[in-house]
């Protein structure tokens, strides 16, 4: 029996990511880790009614490291066995408001970075010890280059990106694969307040390839697969053409 | 942002958010209006919400619970009936009405009183729906049951009555995924009356299609169609998904194209013909082509749904038939089928005992003035036009439609409206 734990669960593709678990496997156990205690309770019930076995949750605020990091060491003490590991949380800050307060800018880098980087080093640890699991750590394609619009979530994400593929390539031979995932566009609640175009792709489609690249212990991966090209052209334009574009 | 139904007109203006926390329902922001939306398959503007705010209730799409022994499920109100399917066949489980597409949300099928192809037996969504709860913007919540005022102002209430959060429906038992189905060719609208009349009580679901660009002494013919659940092991769904990737320039169903489809569809059965077919392809034929509402082209289309009582329903259809063929325009989907004398659960719930017949056009003027002439007929014979797939109707000829919509109006919420509701000035 397979036990996940979903670091983020109330997060869009994190719900369509454990959604397809258990139609693929039902009776999968399932470790819930989010802050809002309503929306985990209900995503815990959808769960159970569409088989799942155990479902805990663990409500934690991820954007404080302390209490993020005491909340998956209790996790993994009492747990015999994790298998795989998703992590999904985050959020999307205002570039604009960031810009001009210093403070909100580091809450902004913990949650998004550090909060990743500690959760991954602890996990790493552990499981390491089990012998075997995957693990998906969701980035962003943000983090492939510095963009006006939003450096410190793009920088956030680099930092985890490049933090996450050192820490894969440590893990070689150790059975622990981790697969680092950087979707573009995804239509969910953080990106409400965005004008949606042809490059946007829905939860459940993300969700699909997640689970389709930690099953074949993919490294990276671009979701939706148009994204490399992209990324990798907008990496390689030259710094003064691309800095005149609204990007 | 410009969002449409699905029938791709009208285009609009407005917001759109999706209620993520029911705790804190994002309610009229500066005084504008809301629209609670589903999945926005309604064809029309009843799922719009011009100038206004739309709550879409996508993200409300968890199951609470599911008694494999009774067969009750509980779910939030976005839960889409795909989702429904997918979880409970399995279990020998199925639901008790079903539109012809599965990517409807619960809340929407409530709100529209939705009806299948066993309306004969079983009347319509909200006869199934145990208890819901909705949500009104002054903040109160109404647990809603079968009796309950509230649930007969929101089943079949389009949305103004409040956003329904979840809903208990009660499912029927089926031994497999599979349905017998038997088809048999009618060479005019008689030969359909005598089908249905002999035959619909015999199955559980009865459905027929009509050629309406037949004319003469072909006028209404057709394939009329029984189906029932199967006792029979598995049956694989072999059914491929297309897509129309886009819009094509002008519409493809026109004048020529539906001639030849429907000249090629009647006579591509037997008189008689019985077969077994997986449940998606049966009740779903068009789910199966993603965005297939862009074949008609930029200008999108015009869905009509009447409803005829049975003692005017001969002489209503064969006058619609002439009209639709008079015209030179056509429907490619023409779909006849009697509804039951079972009692609808809402107060504007459009099915009632009689004759229904659904058709769309290619949106023209000549569509727009044919359509004005039907509901002309339809007034006149006492039916009703379904306004779930409306985007025309005078406001004049809605409340000849439905009569209850005075004691309707004490039920409406006022920070509530749309497309549908300003047209229609209520």
């Amino acid at each position: 029996m397979t036990t996940n734990l979903i670091i983020g669960a109330t997060s869009a593709i994190a719900e369509e990511v454990a959604k397809l678990w258990v139609t693929q496997n039902p009776a999968d156990n399932f470790i819930l880790v989010g802050r809002n205690t309503d929306k985990l309770t209900r995503i815990s019930g959808d769960l159970k009614v569409r088989g799942a076995g155990n479902v805990e949750i663990h409500q934690v605020d991820l954007g404080y490291v302390e209490s993020a990091l005491a909340c998956i060491e209790h996790i993994l003490q009492i747990s015999p066995s994790i298998d795989r590991v998703l992590l999904a949380h985050g959020s999307l800050p205002d570039q604009n408001i960031c810009a001009s307060n210093t403070s909100k800018t580091i809450d902004e880098f913990t949650l998004n970075g550090v909060s990743f980087i500690a959760i991954l080093n602890e996990l790493a640890i552990k499981m390491t010890t089990f012998g075997h699991g995957r693990i998906g750590v969701i980035t962003s394609v943000a983090g492939d280059r510095g963009r006006k619009s939003n450096y410190l979530y793009g920088s956030a994400k680099a930092a985890v990106t490049t933090f996450a593929n050192g820490l894969r390539i440590a893990l070689q031979g150790s059975g622990v694969s981790i697969t680092i995932i950087k979707p573009g566009f995804v239509d969910t609640p953080m990106t409400a307040n965005m004008k949606k175009g042809i490059l946007w792709a829905q939860p459940e489609t993300v969700a699909k390839k997640i689970v389709a690249a930690m099953e074949n212990k993919q490294g990276n991966v671009y979701i939706p697969g148009f994204w490399m090209p992209i990324m990798f052209i907008i990496k390689h334009i030259p710094d003064f053409i691309f800095k005149r574009l609204p990007l | 942002m410009t969002l449409e139904s699905w029938g791709r007109w009208p285009r609009v203006k407005q917001d759109s958010i999706q209620i993520d926390d029911l705790k804190n329902i994002p309610w009229a922001k500066n005084k504008g209006y809301v629209l609670p939306r589903g999945n926005g398959r309604s064809y029309g503007d009843s799922c719009l919400s011009p100038g206004g705010t739309l709550l879409v209730t996508t993200r409300l799409n968890h199951f609470i619970s599911f008694d494999r022994e009774t067969g009750r499920l509980t779910c939030e109100a976005g839960v889409l009936l795909k989702d429904i399917l997918d979880l409970v066949v399995p279990h020998g489980w199925f639901l008790a009405v079903t539109p012809g597409t599965q990517y409807v949300t619960v809340g929407g099928a409530i709100a529209n009183d939705v009806h299948g192809k066993n309306h004969h037996n079983t009347g319509s969504f909200g006869n199934h729906v145990l208890s819901f709860n909705l949500i009104r913007s002054d903040g109160q919540e109404y647990l809603c049951q079968p009796g309950n005022p509230w649930f007969a102002a929101t089943v079949g209430g389009l949305g103004l009555t409040g956003i329904i959060t979840w809903a208990e429906i009660q499912l029927i038992k089926i031994q497999s995924p599979a349905l017998i189905t038997e088809t048999f060719r009618f060479r005019n609208i008689d030969g359909f009356f005598e089908l249905s009349d002999r035959m619909d009580k015999r199955s559980t679901y009865s459905v027929s299609w009509i050629d309406c660009v037949a004319s003469g002494r072909k006028l209404g013919r057709g394939i009329f169609t029984l189906a029932d659940h199967a006792n029979i092991e598995a049956v694989e769904n072999n059914s491929k998904t297309l897509s129309m990737p886009i819009t094509p320039p002008f519409s493809l169903v026109n004048k020529w194209t539906l001639k030849a489809f429907n000249e090629i569809h009647y006579n591509a059965v037997d008189d008689i013909n019985i077969d077994i077919q997986h449940y998606k392809p049966f009740f779903y034929p068009l789910d199966s082509i993603l965005n297939w509402n862009r074949l008609y082209g930029p200008n999108g289309f015009l869905q009509y749904q009447c409803v005829l009582p049975n003692e005017a329903a001969r002489h209503g259809i064969i006058d619609i038939l002439k009209a639709i063929s008079d015209s030179g325009t056509g429907s490619p989907l023409a779909v006849l089928k009697r509804f039951g004398d079972h009692p609808s659960a809402g107060l504007l719930s459009f099915a009632r005992p009689g004759i229904t017949l659904a058709l769309d056009f290619p949106r023209t003027t000549s569509a727009m003035a044919l359509l004005d002439r039907l509901d002309a007929i339809v007034r006149d014979l006492n039916g009703a036009v379904y306004p779930a797939k409306d985007s025309r109707m005078s406001a004049q000829s809605f409340r000849h439609f439905f009569k209850s919509l005075d004691e309707f109006m004490s039920f409406r919420d006022p920070a509530i409206h749309s497309g549908f509701s300003r047209r229609m000035g209520i």
